[in-house]
C-alpha cells in the first residue's frame, strides 16, 4: 500500500472514526475533525505537482482479485491529479463552510460528515483508478453517497423524491457503464485503462466497439446531467447547500466529464464520438441556460446553470476529440478545445462553488431563496455582494475574470468546428457556433438576473422571514478564497497552463501530444478575433434581453406543461408501477385452478414441441407383447370406470368408482405377474376407500354441476393435451430402448448375494434398502401430520381473521 | 399389449387432469388418486410387459419379468397412500374450519388490494 492508496482510503477510514469523535469532544463541531482530511490529502497531492509538470506519471498497484484481473491500481497523471486536487481542495473549503452552515445543535452532524467523507473517498477513487472495475466500484459509491446526502433531511418529501430520482437515473447510467466496461474487457482482455489505450487502434476494429461506446457514454451523460438525463440535478438541490456546492457543481457531476476525458484516447478515434459528445454537450448547454431563466429559486437557477456549463465542457471535449482526425498544425487547433475544456472545468469549479456558497449565505441570513422575495441586499451584505458579483460576472463570461477566458476559448473552438471538413461537418458544423452563441446570451441573462435581482433594487424586508445581515466570517472564508482564485486565474491564467492544463491535455490526447507537444498559452487580449466580437454581441444582446426581460418571458408559457421530461419521468415510473402490478395480479390471481392450467399447459406444450422439434416420436411394434383377452377386459373396465367418475352425481358413486379403478389395477398387476404389487395395491385400495368414506361423510355434497361451457372446454383441452402427451411419451419411450435393463444382475445374484428368493422384496430391503427406509419415514410423517391436524386446534382469539 | 396400455394410461391421465382442474375439492382428491394409478401403470409398462415368470426364484422358470419397476411401484404406492391420506384429512379439516370446499372461494390473495 502506497501513499496514493492511503490517500484514497483515508476518507473511508475517517468516515469510520467520525462517529466516535462526537463522544470524545462534545463541545467541538465535528467538521473541524473532518477538515484535516481533505487538507492533508491536498497537501500530499501538491507534492506530486512538480512530477506531473514534467509529464511523469505515478502508478501504484495493489492486488485485489488477481484471478479476475482486478487489481486496485492507483494511477496519477495530469488529468487524475487535476480532478483529485479539485476534489480535495473544494472539499476542504466546503467542509470549512459547512462548519458554520450546519448547526451543531439542530443537525445530525455525524451522518452528514460520514456521508461527505464517503463521497470524497469514492470520488478520489474514481479519478485515481486505473482499473475499470475499481473505477466502477467507486463510481457507484459516489452515486450512493450522493443519494444519502440529497436525502439528508429525510423527513422532507421533496428530499426523498430528489434522492430517489438521482439514484435511479445515475444507477441506470452506472449499470450501463459497467456493461460498457465489460465489453471493453472482452475486446482488450484487460481492465487496465492504460493498456486499453495502448491498443486503441485495434479496438476500433472490434464489433463490440460501438456497443461499449454507447454504454459508456450513457453512464457519463447520466452522471454529468446531460440532456435528457439532466432532470435529476434540479431536484438534487434539496440537499444542504454545502452538498450542492460540492457534489452538484464542482465534483460529482464532473465524474462523467472525467470519464469522457479519460476514455477519449480509446473512443475518439471514431468520428461518431466527436459527433455525439459534441452535440449532446451543445444541446445541454442551450437547454440548461434557456431553462435557468425561468427559475425562481436561486439554487434552481444554479442547478440549470451547472447543467449548461457541464454541457459546454462536454461539447469542448467532443470538439477536442476531432484533433485525432487531423494531422500536424490543423490538429493543434482542435487540441485547443481540449485545453479549453480543462480550463473551463477549473474555472467552473471556482465560480460555481462560490456562487452556491453565496446562495447558502443568503438562505441562511434571510430565510428564503426565492428570487421574487429577495432584492436590495447589497447594503446589508456587502462582502457577499462582492463575492456574488465576481462569481456571476465570471460565469457570464466577462473580463477580467477567468470565465471570460474560457468562454473565448470555447467560441474559438466552435468557430473551428464550423470550418471542419469531415463527417458532413462542413454542412452542419455551423450549428456549433450558432447554438453556442445563443446559449451564451441566455447564460448572460440568467447571470444578470441571479445577481441584480438579489442584490440591487428595493429591499422587501417585510417579505423576508429573517432580518438580513452579513454572514459570520467563517462562512465567508471559503467563497472569498474561491473568488480570489477566479480573479487570479483570470489575470494570470498561464500559471495554470504549464502546471496542470498541459499534463491534462497530454493525458486526454497522449498520442498526439507525444508526437508534437502542445503548449497552452492563454492571454486576456489576443487581438480583434471573431470570438471577441461574439462576446461583445453576447453582452449587447444579453443586456437588452435582461432589460426587457419581463416582456418576453411569456415564451416560457408556450412550452407545453404536459410533455416535459420531468412529467415523462414521473409518468413512466407510475406506469411501471401500475403496469407491473396489473401484470402480476393478472396472472397471479390466487386461483389454484389457473395455476394448474399454466403448469399443465406449459408442460404438455413444451413436451409436444420438443418431441416434434427433435423428431423424438417413434413407434416400434417389433418388441410388443401379444395382447391377451383378460387384459383387454380389465382395460375396458378400467377406462369405463374412470370415465364414469366424470359423470358421477354423488360422492359415494365416485368413491366406489375410484375403488373399482384401484381393484382393477390390482388385478392388472396379477396379470402382469407382480404378486407383491397386487397384494399391496389391494390392501391399500381397501384402506384408502374406507378413509375416503370416513372423510367424505363430513364433507359437503357435490355442488350443482358446473354450467359454464368455457370452463369445461378449457379443462377438456388441457386434459386431452396432457393425456395425448403422456400416451405419446409412453409409446416412444417403449419403442426406443437405448440399453438393456440392469435387472439381469438382480436376477442372478438375488439368491447368491442376498439369500432371498423373492426378487422384489430383496430389492426393497437389501439392494435398495435406503428407498424403503425413507418411504417408512414418509408414512410416519404422514401419520404424525394427520394426528397433529386433528388434535392440534389453536383457538382463534379476538377474531383475527 | 404395451400400445393398448399406453392408450389406457393416456385416458387415465386425461380424466385425472380434468378432475384436478375442477372446482370441488373432492373431485380434485379423486383426480390425484387416478393420477397415481396412471403413473404406476406407466412405470410398469415402461419396464416392458414381457412374458416371463413371477420374479420369485424357482427351478423351472426360464425367464422372469423385470423386478426393478415392481420395486419402484411398491415404494410409490406406499408414498402416494401416505400423501393421499394426509390430503384427505387436510381437506376435511379445511372444510371444518373454512366451511367450503369450493376452490373458487379458497383463494389466497383476496385481502391484498
Amino acid at each position: 500500500m502506497s501513499m496514493l492508496h492511503w490517500s484514497i482510503l483515508l476518507p473511508f477510514i475517517a468516515a469510520f472514526c467520525i462517529p466516535f469523535t462526537g463522544k470524545i469532544a462534545r463541545k467541538i463541531h465535528t467538521g473541524w475533525f473532518v477538515l484535516a482530511i481533505p487538507v492533508a490529502i491536498f497537501i500530499y497531492l501538491c507534492t506530486l505537482l512538480p512530477k506531473i509538470k514534467e509529464h511523469a506519471t505515478l502508478l501504484e498497484s495493489v492486488s485485489w482479485i488477481p484471478s479476475l484481473d482486478i487489481s486496485f491500481d492507483a494511477y496519477v497523471d495530469g488529468l487524475g491529479l487535476l480532478f483529485a486536487m479539485l476534489i480535495t481542495g473544494i472539499g476542504a473549503l466546503v467542509t470549512l463552510y459547512s462548519i458554520f452552515y450546519m448547526n451543531k445543535e439542530k443537525e445530525n452532524l455525524v451522518n452528514f460528515y460520514v456521508f461527505l467523507l464517503l463521497f470524497m473517498g469514492a470520488m478520489l477513487g474514481v479519478v485515481l483508478s486505473d482499473n475499470l472495475i475499481v473505477l466502477y466500484t467507486f463510481w457507484e459509491f459516489t452515486s450512493l453517497s450522493s443519494f444519502l446526502l440529497i436525502g439528508y433531511w429525510n423527513n422532507r418529501k421533496a428530499s426523498r423524491y430528489g434522492a430517489q430520482k438521482s439514484l435511479l437515473i445515475t444507477f441506470l447510467g452506472g449499470l450501463s457503464m459497467l456493461g460498457g466496461f465489460i465489453a471493453l474487457y472482452v475486446m482488450g482482455d484487460t481492465f487496465s485503462i492504460r493498456e486499453l489505450i495502448s491498443m486503441a487502434p485495434e479496438l476500433i476494429q472490434h464489433p463490440l466497439f460501438y456497443f461499449s461506446m454507447v454504454l459508456v457514454l450513457l453512464g457519463a451523460f447520466t452522471k454529468s446531467a446531460q440532456f435528457p438525463f439532466h432532470i435529476w440535478l434540479p431536484d438534487a438541490m434539496e440537499a444542504p447547500t454545502p452538498v450542492s456546492a460540492y457534489l452538484h457543481s464542482a465534483t460529482m457531476v464532473k465524474a462523467g466529464i472525467y470519464l469522457v476525458a479519460r476514455l477519449s484516447p480509446i473512443f475518439a478515434l471514431s468520428a461518431e464520438w466527436v459527433w455525439v459528445v459534441g452535440l449532446v454537450g451543445i444541446i445541454t448547454l442551450f437547454w440548461g441556460s434557456f431553462n435557468a431563466i425561468r427559475q425562481h429559486d436561486l439554487k434552481g437557477i444554479l442547478a440549470f446553470s451547472t447543467i449548461s456549463q457541464l454541457g459546454m465542457i462536454m461539447s469542448m471535449l467532443g470538439m477536442g476529440a476531432a484533433a485525432l482526425h487531423y494531422t500536424g498544425d490543423s490538429s493543434k487547433v482542435y487540441m485547443a478545445a481540449t485545453a479549453a475544456a480543462i480550463f473551463h472545468l477549473i474555472n467552473h469549479a471556482t465560480f460555481k462553488g462560490s456562487l452556491f456558497m453565496v446562495v447558502g449565505i443568503i438562505d441562511h441570513e434571510t430565510g428564503t431563496r426565492d428570487i421574487r422575495k429577495l432584492g436590495g441586499l447589497m447594503t446589508f451584505m456587502p462582502i457577499t455582494f462582492t463575492i456574488a458579483a465576481i462569481g456571476s460576472f465570471s460565469m457570464a463570461g466577462l473580463p477580467p475574470f477567468n470565465g471570460f477566458l474560457s468562454k473565448e476559448m470555447f467560441f474559438k473552438s466552435t468557430l473551428t468546428m464550423a470550418n471542419a471538413d469531415f463527417l458532413s461537418l462542413e454542412t452542419w458544423g455551423i450549428l456549433f457556433p450558432v447554438i453556442a452563441w445563443v446559449a451564451s446570451v441566455f447564460t448572460f441573462v440568467y447571470c444578470m438576473i441571479l445577481f441584480f435581482k438579489t442584490f440591487t433594487g428595493k429591499a422587501k424586508l417585510e417579505q423576508l422571514p429573517k432580518k438580513p445581515h452579513e454572514a459570520p466570517i467563517g462562512m465567508l472564508i471559503s467563497p472569498i478564497i474561491l473568488v480570489s482564485l477566479v480573479i487570479i486565474w483570470g489575470l494570470f491564467p498561464n500559471m495554470l497552463a504549464e502546471t496542470i492544463i498541459e499534463p491534462a491535455v497530454a493525458a486526454i490526447q497522449p498520442v498526439l501530444y507525444a508526437a508534437d507537444p502542445y503548449h497552452v498559452h492563454i492571454s486576456m487580449w489576443h487581438g480583434l478575433q471573431p470570438e471577441l466580437w461574439m462576446t461583445i454581441g453576447v453582452v449587447a444582446l444579453g443586456f437588452i434581453l435582461y432589460k426587457t426581460y419581463p416582456n418576453w418571458t411569456g415564451i416560457y408559457k408556450w412550452m407545453p406543461t404536459r410533455y416535459t421530461l420531468n412529467n415523462g419521468y414521473n409518468k413512466s415510473l407510475s406506469w411501471l408501477d401500475i403496469g407491473s402490478n396489473k401484470l402480476t395480479r393478472g396472472y397471479m390471481n390466487g386461483n389454484i385452478r389457473d395455476y394448474l392450467i399454466y403448469i399443465f399447459g406449459f408442460t404438455f406444450i413444451i413436451l409436444l414441441y420438443m418431441m416434434w422439434r427433435l423428431d423424438a416420436f417413434t413407434l416400434n411394434t417389433t418388441s410388443v407383447t401379444p395382447i391377451g383377452i383378460y387384459e383387454v377386459i380389465l382395460a375396458v373396465i378400467l377406462v369405463t370406470a374412470s370415465i364414469m367418475i366424470l359423470f358421477a352425481k354423488s360422492r359415494l358413486t365416485s368413491i366406489i368408482l375410484l375403488g373399482t379403478v384401484g381393484y382393477t389395477v390390482s388385478l392388472l398387476f396379477v396379470l402382469f405377474r407382480a404378486p407383491d404389487l397386487a397384494l399391496t395395491q389391494f390392501v391399500i385400495e381397501t384402506v384408502s376407500t374406507s378413509l375416503f368414506l370416513l372423510c367424505f361423510y363430513h364433507l359437503p355434497k357435490y355442488k350443482p354441476k358446473e354450467k359454464r361451457v368455457r370452463f369445461k372446454v378449457t379443462n377438456l383441452i388441457i386434459a386431452l393435451g396432457v393425456g395425448v402427451t403422456m400416451t405419446l411419451l409412453a409409446l416412444s419411450s417403449h419403442s426406443t430402448k437405448l440399453f438393456s435393463s440392469i435387472s439381469e444382475y438382480y436376477k442372478q445374484v438375488t439368491y447368491k448375494e442376498a439369500g432371498g428368493e423373492n426378487m422384489v422384496n430383496v430389492i426393497l430391503v437389501d439392494f435398495r434398502g435406503l428407498d424403503t427406509m425413507f418411504e417408512i419415514t414418509v408414512l410416519a410423517i404422514a401419520a404424525i401430520g394427520i394426528y397433529t391436524m386433528i388434535k392440534l386446534r389453536l383457538e382463534r382469539k379476538g377474531g383475527a381473521e | 399389449m404395451e400400445i393398448l396400455m399406453s392408450v389406457v394410461i393416456g385416458i387415465l391421465f386425461t380424466i385425472a387432469t380434468y378432475l384436478v382442474l375442477s372446482k370441488s375439492l373432492l373431485r380434485i382428491i379423486v383426480g390425484t388418486g387416478l393420477l397415481s394409478h396412471a403413473a404406476h401403470l406407466l412405470i410398469l409398462t415402461m419396464g416392458g410387459l414381457k412374458q416371463g415368470a413371477v420374479p420369485i426364484l424357482s427351478e423351472n422358470a426360464k425367464s422372469y419379468v423385470d423386478p426393478l419397476p415392481q420395486a419402484l411401484i411398491l415404494t410409490a404406492i406406499v408414498i402416494s397412500f401416505g400423501v393421499t391420506s394426509f390430503f384427505l384429512v387436510l381437506a376435511y379439516r379445511s372444510y371444518q374450519e373454512l366451511g367450503t370446499d369450493n376452490m373458487d372461494q379458497l383463494r389466497g390473495n383476496k385481502s391484498y388490494e
